[in-house]
């Protein structure tokens, strides 16, 4: 059976792309050579004239490539070939984009001015490309963030459209989509840099509305605090609407809608992981072992998001910075460094091609945490399976990105009803045979649809008394 | 008490998991196929590259051992009921107390010539699936002989490697001794809609071959015209795989004979899934019933049975599902290919030709019989419980919206569906409950 277990490195059924498909993929390389080239170049070399042919390209490659690829294809579920693919099942190609990404997020997070930033003078290579942008839009150079920004919402919009283009048979699919690259164009990206523009005599406060502590885990920090307080009319807008989120706004819509109100539709990691991070979603791990991993990992980094951010509001009361051997300022600078950027950042993006789509979210997001706990213990939302039509394919359980062995609810006619599901819907789309479907319902009746001993389909088996 | 089991298919598998529940019995399982149990119905998606072999499994590999059910990869030749052992094709024997027969199906040739050269092939199991890997690797064009269920999945199948592919059906359009006109009709157009060469009303009459044994083409029966062709993919039907039963005491006819206990003739001899056959059909259905959740079933009964809580199998209303190409399809109830007498038909189909909503009834007492949906999703356990109930076709229409089970957002059709049944009959049936959740409970719950 070696032709099926595709796990090599070569690839025994190229997937067959046609000229227009290589020349879309061709236009995509030539978009990001410039951005690589901009890196790598001397730094005297200017190339803000290069900004928009890179963008440019990146977005046509992505659209021409979408277009040709399902021009011809009726409606569907479309995963031809995802086992057989180099990109997407870890072959070379695999490999190399995960390198990439890697390295990218390692040089924004940790060596910022190979990038080209320089915080006292002039930027240069790539940040400098993105200065005109950055000046037209809030009137200050670019930082490797705005960088780091606008690539990122080019990849959802584009990566967007491809999905929806995808699933466009699927209503949910298509809604949820668009709701993501809205969030992330209006709310992540040109709403904060514009009230930055505004406010640019205000010290640096978070503008982003929908990303709230602990996804943003220096909300509670002194400065942050200090620079709401003195922020202004919108200072004050920030503190209070980031408190209501946490403690108002997200438990009453986790209530109703389960937490994928926030992961697959609003949030901006997930908005990623949805769209750019589609063709790797059934790389994660179905295995129960990976279950047990997740649960000790996630809940590790909500327990000490919590802790950090209690000391960290201990210091800003008292002013004392130091409690027993425990200094706060370390604590939150490693929470920053290991969680923050290292885990988010390098490993939750990076190893998109590796480890799936969603690692972050799967075993490191505490805001995924919190929202879990709440979806499993008092939310209306589950995922019911329909009576005997299961047939145990495992499409569900494969498609699943948050690594949730679906099919072994469905085959046994119990519902879903798991702290880390995202509501994405894909296996749902995916099933081939009608079982699963996402709803909200009354808390406590059925909401699991209790472990028959007999699915339904024959009368139930009387028991021997 | 020593259980031997032979298959490890869903049937064989399910009786094992539920005999393990309920008792603490040795429990062997033998099978000459894959050492795990795997789902049978998704080997077109490791093909297409959806998924490995490793995904298409559903119990993880440690899971056998920890419910000590004990997994033994061989080919049983004979069974020997009156020494109560069974023989493997490694010589071995191996002793049992009672003896499960839960072996499957094959696949059917109708001894055509040249049904044995190479690049003819079936599709039911691992063997013909590495089969057809080799079969399709230069293959040009490929020609499927019998239109069913597994004939479109083997035609979608090839057609995801770039394969042309031109279907040889019997009938006068796509499945159509199953399904009623209508959808067959639809479905036909859906599959040329795709790219494949659908020729209806004709027969396979040969297969050609090279002088190195290799197909090259085949013959059609009834106009002598010839199609090229490196690839056949017969898939016309399959019937139980009982060869090796047959030199034993068990009775069998097509299948291994058992009665509504599942038992077979002999003593602690058992039988469940594709390979039985009641003697005694259960009313209202085939004596072979050849689809996945009969053989889960089958398998729950006899693993009551053997733990000593003995009952009859008594399957419910009948339902299906499958897919074609991109239709997804449901059945619940009875829906015949031809209306029976005293029954009528609601046929609502969406103009762009991907849905369609089917319904049978008997307009003397507005019985309600049966539905196929396709394209649309229904919620099986409203269907359950309204064919028990012996609900009328009208309380099914009002309440339709309640049994929808497609994904939130997607465009709903009941109104439609209703007003041509309005239409068609004169009455005045509207659309009462609502799709959410509660509304579906209240129907359950009573
Ligand atoms: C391609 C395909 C798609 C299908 N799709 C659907 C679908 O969508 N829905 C549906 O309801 N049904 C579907 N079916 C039918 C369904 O798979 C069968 O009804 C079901 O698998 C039968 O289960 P079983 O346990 O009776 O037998 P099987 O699954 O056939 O298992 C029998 C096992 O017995 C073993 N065995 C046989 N003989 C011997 C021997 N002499 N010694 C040792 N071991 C032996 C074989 O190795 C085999 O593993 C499909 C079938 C195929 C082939
Ligand atoms: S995809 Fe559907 S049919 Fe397949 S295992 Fe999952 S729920 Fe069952
Ligand atoms: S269980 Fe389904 S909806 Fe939930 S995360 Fe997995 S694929 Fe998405």
């Amino acid at each position: 059976m070696q032709t099926n277990n595709s796990l090599s490195l070569a690839n025994p059924h190229p997937p067959q792309l046609n000229w227009a498909q290589k020349l879309s993929l061709a236009l995509g390389a030539l978009g990001g050579l410039i951005l690589l080239v901009a890196i790598a170049a001397p730094s005297d070399l200017n190339m803000q004239s290069w900004l928009w042919p890179s963008l440019g390209l990146l977005t046509a490659s992505g659209l021409l490539y979408t277009y040709f690829t399902y021009k011809d294809k009726p409606a569907g579920i479309k995963n031809d070939g995802n086992f057989f693919s180099s990109l997407s099942h870890r072959g070379v190609v695999g490999w190399v984009l995960g390198i990439i990404i890697t390295g990218f997020y390692v040089l924004l997070y940790y060596f910022e001015s190979y990038l080209g930033f320089n915080e006292n003078g002039a930027n240069t290579g790539l940040v400098q490309m993105f200065d005109p942008l950055s000046m037209f839009l809030k009137g200050k150079a670019a930082s490797q963030w705005f960088v780091y920004g606008v690539l990122y919402t080019v990849a959802i919009l584009v990566m967007g459209v491809k999905f929806i283009v995808k699933y466009r048979h699927n209503k949910y699919q298509v809604l949820r989509t668009i709701s993501v690259m809205f969030f992330q164009l209006a709310f992540a990206f040109l709403i904060p840099e514009i009230l930055e523009g505004l406010n640019s005599d205000k010290a640096y406060f978070a503008k982003d509305m929908k990303n709230m502590w602990p996804l943003n885990y220096y909300f509670f920090e002194d400065w942050h605090l200090d620079n709401m307080l003195s922020g202004g009319g919108l200072g004050m807008f920030m503190l209070v609407l980031g408190i209501a989120m946490i403690f108002i706004i997200s438990p009453i819509l986790t209530y109703f809608y389960g937490k994928r109100w926030y992961c697959s539709w609003v949030c901006g990691c997930g908005g990623l992981a949805e769209t750019a991070g589609d063709p790797f979603r059934h790389l994660s791990s179905k295995k129960l072992i990976a279950w047990k991993i997740e649960r000790w990992m996630i809940y590790a980094v909500l327990a000490i998001i919590i802790f950090v951010t209690g000391m960290v509001l201990y210091t800003y009361f008292t002013g004392q910075a130091q409690i027993l051997f425990l200094n706060t300022y370390t604590l939150r600078s490693a929470y920053g460094f290991w969680i923050g950027a290292a885990f988010s950042g390098v490993i939750g993006v990076g190893f998109y091609p590796i480890l799936g789509s969603r690692v972050w979210c799967r075993f490191g997001c505490p805001m995924a945490a919190i929202l879990g706990l709440q979806q499993r213990f008092f939310s209306r939302f589950r995922i019911t399976t329909n009576g005997g039509q299961c047939i145990s394919c495992g499409n569900c359980s494969t498609y699943c990105e948050m690594g949730i062995d679906v099919r072994w609810y469905a085959q046994r006619g119990q519902n879903i009803v798991r702290a880390s599901c995202v509501g994405c819907g894909i296996c749902s789309a995916v099933c081939p045979r009608g079982v699963l479907r996402l709803e909200n319902g009354p808390v406590n009746e059925d909401r699991f649809g209790e472990p028959k001993p007999i699915i339904i389909g024959r009368d139930e088996v009387g028991i021997l008394s | 008490m020593k259980i031997l089991i032979i298959g490890n298919g869903i049937a064989g598998i399910t009786a094992a998991r539920h005999i393990r529940k309920n008792s603490d019995h040795e429990i062997i399982v033998i099978s000459g196929e894959t050492d795990h149990f795997y789902s049978r119905t998704a080997l077109m998606y490791i093909f297409m590259g959806h998924m490995r072999f490793e995904e298409t499994k559903p119990y993880e590999d440690w899971f056998w051992m920890k419910n000590r059910i004990q997994l033994y990869r061989a080919w049983v030749e004979t069974v020997d009921t009156d020494q109560k052992h069974v023989i493997l094709d490694n010589g071995k024997s191996m002793s049992y107390d009672k003896l499960i027969i839960a072996t499957g199906s094959s696949s059917n040739y109708f001894g055509w010539p040249g049904q044995d050269l190479k690049g003819v092939q079936g599709l039911y199991n691992m063997m013909d699936l590495e089969e057809l890997e080799k079969n399709a690797q230069h293959c040009k064009h490929a020609v499927i002989v019998g239109g069913g269920l597994i004939g479109i999945e083997l035609g979608e199948m090839l057609h995801s490697r770039h394969i042309p592919v031109t279907f040889l059906i019997r009938e006068d359009s796509y499945w159509n001794n199953v399904l009623p006109p209508g959808e067959s009709a639809m479905v036909s157009k859906h599959i040329r809609e795709h790219g494949f060469n659908l020729i209806t009303s004709k027969n396979l009459g040969e297969i050609i071959g090279d002088e190195r044994g290799c197909v090259t083409g085949i013959k059609i029966k009834e106009t002598g015209e010839e199609i090229e062709c490196d690839l056949v993919g017969i898939t016309a039907g399959v019937h139980p795989n009982i060869e090796f039963i047959k030199s034993s005491k068990i009775d069998t006819n097509r299948g291994v004979l058992v009665n509504h206990y599942l038992e077979t003739n002999i003593p602690d001899v058992y039988a469940i899934g594709d390979c039985a056959e009641f003697k005694e059909p259960i009313a209202g259905r085939r004596p072979i019933e050849q689809v996945w959740y009969t053989g889960r079933m089958q398998g729950e009964v006899l693993a009551q049975n053997i733990v000593g809580n003995r009952q009859p199998y008594r399957p419910g209303p009948w339902f299906n599902s499958a897919k074609f190409l991109d239709i997804e399809y449901q059945t619940y109830g009875m829906v015949m290919p031809k209306l029976k007498e005293g029954e009528e038909s609601l046929y609502w189909e969406h103009p762009d030709g991907k849905m369609c909503v089917h319904i049978v009834y008997q307009p003397a007492d507005k019985k309600f019989i049966g539905i196929n949906t396709f394209g649309i999703r229904m919620r099986h356990h409203l269907f359950d419980q309204w064919l028990r109930e012996e609900q009328s076709v009208e309380y099914v229409l009002r309440n339709l919206r309640a049994a929808n089970f497609d994904p939130e957002f997607c465009k709903m059709y009941e109104r439609e569906i209703i007003q041509q049944y309005n239409q068609q009959t004169g009455s005045s049936v509207y659309l009462q409950s609502k799709r959410s959740f509660s509304s579906v409970l209240s129907f359950l719950k009573k």
